[in-house]
């Protein structure tokens, strides 16, 4: 297959990736000991972000061919085969997945007290999970490690959840569970028309105009209450109000991207007929997203929900910028996709401390703590601004991109999410304002205590890639660029040439 | 044009932020704070005065541009420092004024026993942080990190009382701010991205960063962006939104002299005015017939903040107004497009930069020293107050444009400007005239009054009783300064001919 580039480390370094958590969830079964749990997990999640490295320093950004490619005959009957690959629109991902398990178990230390060693399996399983959605290039594969996934998710918020957990959690499952089943559906429909369940080779081929409306429709549901895009997006705020610190950074930073992922992977490239046609409303859907995820955060009182809706204004705009189909708009939504990981994952590392703190969420009950926590105030100020696409941050730089490229292309659609950019900075400096400054009455705060250095050593690199994404991108940029105009050229769209289907529907 | 590479307007604008972490770090002693705060000023004007002979036009200097990268973050997009004649105009008057507002801040916040001293100290710098790099920026996108900047860190100084009223009009003001910058000026600079591929100004006025063509093939979506750039940067006061200016006055009064005279207003007017004649250039406003509607847009400003300032009792609102008068002056003066005019308004961020610091450090030490908000009650007051009134007498002759302070060099170039122009110069004179009236009107009875109206009764006269010396000296240098550049103006007129070439 001509298409991938067989890797040639000496080892097979996806396997160990995917399998490395899975070992340290086994073998974390027969450790006694909360404390020794907590080690190990940590123990597991530094070595697999390790070894997740040399990934960026090999790659390959001259070609947009698949790297590091591991094949073995699985079912040879139903021509099911393990193929792992990443090309430069899965690398990012999969190290941002790397590197911020180990944060997420630092973020757990305390605030997860009970189950300690339940906790880091499902964790462990999690991260098996993830990396092996954004590596799989068989069918398959995908889809039992994206229903995998599912369930130690399901446990993480039903177990160490909040009050409501128990609605918070089926309604994430049935939600995902219902986008999943239209996933399978698609899933075999290629395979019946293809006979074969490769990613690869089921790009690009001659499917009939049809077929492509409904394949595209059942992925993109799929996708589309993953990321989650306006209307399907009501199980998100459940969700993160109800999980665990640690469960709602892994469901902000890297479950709400295997939805974009997906479009990406799948939506753009085998039913690049279905994409146009339904490019319009996918456009003004990303715009009707931005913008109620905008005001709706403005009315937020808990500070988790405010962070939850402004993911789906966030999350708008990485879908506005994959379906404008050039090049700055898929790079800066791929680069949207990484910032809002680390940005909104660092906010509800954030958020969670204070509630250790606190125990409560209420932005009220949380006022006015700037004088007696400056460190705590210092980070959430620089996450916020970050979050608001402050210029020199790293979401300046994924905004920008997009809006270009939506300005390039559609200039009423990005005039039509610009108001999305000022919500966003009103709903940020009204929390802002609030935790640090307050009222004129503010609850007494003086017995809160500043972070500590495990807190500070978890909120520290994150900040550090805030800022190194938002001045010099290039080191992020560099990987993007082959892979996303192989991408746009699979679509058949010519550069600045814009879409003559789209055109009657847009001014 | 001769550029050179040098590391001179990082250290500048480092030295600020090096300023305000000391503050922060020395917080619980204040005399070392308030020497953190001078040394940082000094040391800032010493590095920016040391550029002059660099880039000051021939007799004074060699005339360059010192260029200095940061980072290079897309094509076309960096953030780059640079210092050329235009951003001298702006950076020495800000970096001086810093160091008298230094001295009396600290004599006004100790006179008055302020609260959370620190966090003003730390914030008054870093606001100068962005001022200064707003000033020595290369780029739009570099103009608008330092804008920004300057936005979120005066947001404290404004809220400073931490009252409701001091909420409520921080609240406005970065409302204002930011609403404008990120619906307006966000755009605009994305779609000049879109359509040129740079955000970098070019070295002269005339050409703007449009290629030729642009007028024809997208005439209407440039005079869009445009108005995007007057409307969004929304600190330069020009109505309908000016509302925040007034709401700021709440904060202690050094803020609101030097922020809002000197720094943060005049931000504002140096972005509007560097993406007029930088970013669309003389030349485009010329072809899309851009100026003159501009110039009649701000006139409107002009004589209705005027008319505004004539109802306003309490003193610093008066100022403020006047403040929102004044600044359209400058805006004015490009949108003439003539040399005299461009060169009246330019010279105009200098001129009132002094002027009007003075008038807002006098109602501040009148304030220290009697308590007193309202022009009503300040009646006779002159006699108790000889210096302090005395200076305010001369800035706002300089206000009003008078000779022989630095007010008058404004109005002739701006006079001199408009005559220079094929139309419409009647209807621009006559707003001037007018505009000139009002300032007579609103400012002379506050000096007449004070020193030939009759005291409150009950209020008898103790001889002189002067606010602490920190205030009054910086007083007095800033009124002296504004009667030397009126009859010196030839050091900043140098750099402001530079400008126009």
């Amino acid at each position: 297959m001509d298409f991938l580039l067989m890797n040639d480390m000496g080892f097979p370094i996806l396997s160990t990736l995917i399998f490395l958590p899975l070992a340290g969830a086994l073998i974390l079964l027969c450790i006694p000991g909360e404390n020794a749990a907590r080690n190990w997990t940590m123990l597991v999640t530094i070595v697999t972000a390790l070894i997740s490295l040399p990934l960026y320093w090999k790659f390959d950004v001259t070609t947009a061919k698949y790297q590091f490619c591991e094949q073995l005959a699985w079912i040879p009957s139903l021509n099911i085969n393990y193929t792992l690959g990443i090309d430069g629109i899965s690398l990012l991902l999969v190290l941002m997945t790397t590197l911020l398990m180990p944060l997420c178990v630092l973020g757990s230390w305390r605030y997860i007290e009970k189950r300690v060693k339940e906790f880091m399996i499902c964790l462990l399983l999690m991260e098996t999970s993830m990396l092996g959605v954004f590596m799989a290039l068989d069918l398959v594969l995908f889809y039992i490690l994206w229903e995998a996934m599912l369930i130690p998710m399901y446990l993480l918020i039903a177990v160490w959840g909040g009050p409501r957990k128990v609605y918070a959690s089926i309604k994430f499952f049935l939600y995902t569970l219902a986008g999943s089943v239209l996933l399978l559906v698609a899933i075999i429909a290629l395979y019946l028309h293809q006979g074969t369940f490769s990613i690869p080779a089921l790009m690009g081929q001659d499917y009939s105009s049809t077929f492509q409306i409904l394949v595209f429709l059942a992925f993109f549901l799929a996708f589309a209450i993953k990321v989650p895009m306006f209307p399907f997006h009501t199980w998100l705020p459940a969700a993160h109000v109800e999980a665990p610190t640690a469960g709602s950074v892994i469901l902000a930073s890297v479950l709400l991207k295997m939805g974009t992922y997906g479009f990406l992977r799948f939506c753009l490239p085998i039913t690049p007929e279905a994409t146009l046609t339904f490019l319009p409303y996918v456009l003004w859907l990303s715009v009707a997203g931005i913008l109620y995820g905008g005001f709706t955060a403005l009315a937020q009182q808990d500070m988790k929900k405010l962070i939850a809706y402004s993911s789906v204004g966030h999350m708008g705009f990485v879908t506005l910028g994959i379906f404008v189909l050039n090049q700055k708009g898929i790079e800066g939504a791929i680069l949207q996709m990484i910032n809002h990981g680390i940005t909104t994952g660092a906010l509800f590392f954030c958020v969670g401390m204070m509630y250790e703190r606190t125990h409560s969420r209420e932005l009220s009950a949380a006022a006015g703590v700037g004088r007696f926590m400056p460190v705590y105030v210092a980070f959430l100020t620089f996450f916020s601004l970050s979050s608001l696409a402050f210029p020199g941050t790293n979401s300046f730089i994924g905004e920008f991109l997009i809006l270009a490229g939506g300005f390039a292309d559609y200039k009423l659609v990005a005039a039509c999410a610009i108001p999305g950019a000022v919500l966003a900075a009103a709903y940020m400096f009204r929390m802002l304002q609030r935790v640090v400054w307050g009222g004129t009455n503010n609850p007494d705060q003086s017995n809160l205590t500043d972070l500590n250095l495990r807190e500070i050593v978890t909120l520290a690199p994150l900040l550090y890639f805030v800022f190194w994404i938002g001045l010099s991108p290039e080191p992020f940029m560099n990987v993007l660029h082959v892979s996303v105009s192989h991408l746009i050229e699979q679509v058949g769209v010519a550069p600045g040439d814009s879409v003559s289907i789209a055109k009657l529907m847009l001014p | 044009m001769d550029t050179i590479v040098s590391v001179k307007p990082l250290l500048a604008i480092l030295t600020a932020l090096a300023g305000s972490v000391l503050v922060m770090l020395s917080g619980r002693k204040p005399n070392v704070r308030e020497s953190w705060s001078f040394v940082a000023a000094v040391t800032m004007f010493a590095i920016i005065a040391s550029m002059i002979t660099t880039v000051a036009p021939a007799p004074l200097g060699q005339g360059r541009t010192i260029v200095y990268q940061l980072f290079s973050i897309l094509p076309g997009l960096s953030i780059t420092l640079r210092v050329d004649a235009f951003s001298m105009i702006f950076a020495v008057v800000a970096s001086f004024l810093w160091m008298l507002a230094v001295f009396y801040s600290a004599g006004y916040m100790r006179g008055l026993h302020e609260h959370a001293q620190t966090r003003f100290n730390a914030c008054f710098a870093l606001a100068l942080f962005g001022a200064i790099g707003v000033a020595f920026s290369d780029n739009l996108f570099t103009l608008y990190l330092f804008y920004e900047i300057v936005s979120i860190c005066t947001y404290p100084l404004v809220a400073h009382h931490q009252d409701e009223e001091g909420y409520e009009g921080a609240k406005k003001y970065i409302v204002y701010l930011t609403t404008t910058a990120k619906g307006l000026v966000l755009p605009a600079m994305i779609l000049i991205y879109v359509l040129t591929g740079t955000l970098d100004f070019p070295h002269n006025i005339q050409s703007g960063i449009f290629p030729a063509g642009t007028v024809d093939s997208h005439g209407v979506l440039v005079t869009v962006l445009y108005i995007f750039c007057i409307l969004g940067f929304a600190k330069n006061g020009i109505m309908p939104f000016h509302n925040w200016l007034p709401g700021a006055m709440v904060a202690p009064t050094p803020v609101s002299a030097l922020l809002h005279a000197v720094a943060v207003v005049k931000v504002g007017v140096f972005c509007t005015t560097r993406v007029m004649l930088y970013v669309f250039g003389t030349d485009l406003m010329n072809a899309l017939n851009l100026g003159i509607p501009t110039a009649y847009f701000v006139s409107f400003t002009i004589l209705a903040a005027s008319i505004i300032a004539l109802s306003k009792d309490n003193l610093k609102a008066r100022l403020a107004y006047s403040t929102v008068s004044q600044l359209s002056y400058i805006v004015l003066g490009v949108a003439l497009l003539t040399t005299s005019g461009i060169q009246g308004g330019l010279i105009h961020i200098a001129n009132h930069a002094f002027s009007k610091i003075t008038l807002f450090f006098c109602a501040g030490a009148i304030y220290v020293a009697t308590h007193k908000k309202c022009i009503s009650e300040m009646s006779g007051l002159g006699r108790t107050m000889p210096f302090t009134f005395g200076a305010f007498a001369i800035a706002s002759l300089s206000m009003i444009g008078a000779p022989p302070v630095a007010g008058f060099v404004t109005k002739w170039k701006l006079l001199v400007g408009t005559m220079e122009m094929e139309t419409h110069y009647i209807g621009i004179l006559l707003v001037l005239l007018a505009s000139t009236l009002l300032n007579v009107g609103y400012f002379a009875p506050v000096t007449y009054k004070a020193f030939f109206g009759k005291r409150p009764a009950g209020e008898a006269y103790e001889g002189i009783k002067e606010a602490p010396l920190t205030m009054v000296v910086p007083i007095m240098i800033a009124a002296i300064i504004s009667v030397i550049i009126g009859i010196y103006p030839d050091f900043i007129m140098n750099f402001v001919k530079a400008v126009t070439g």
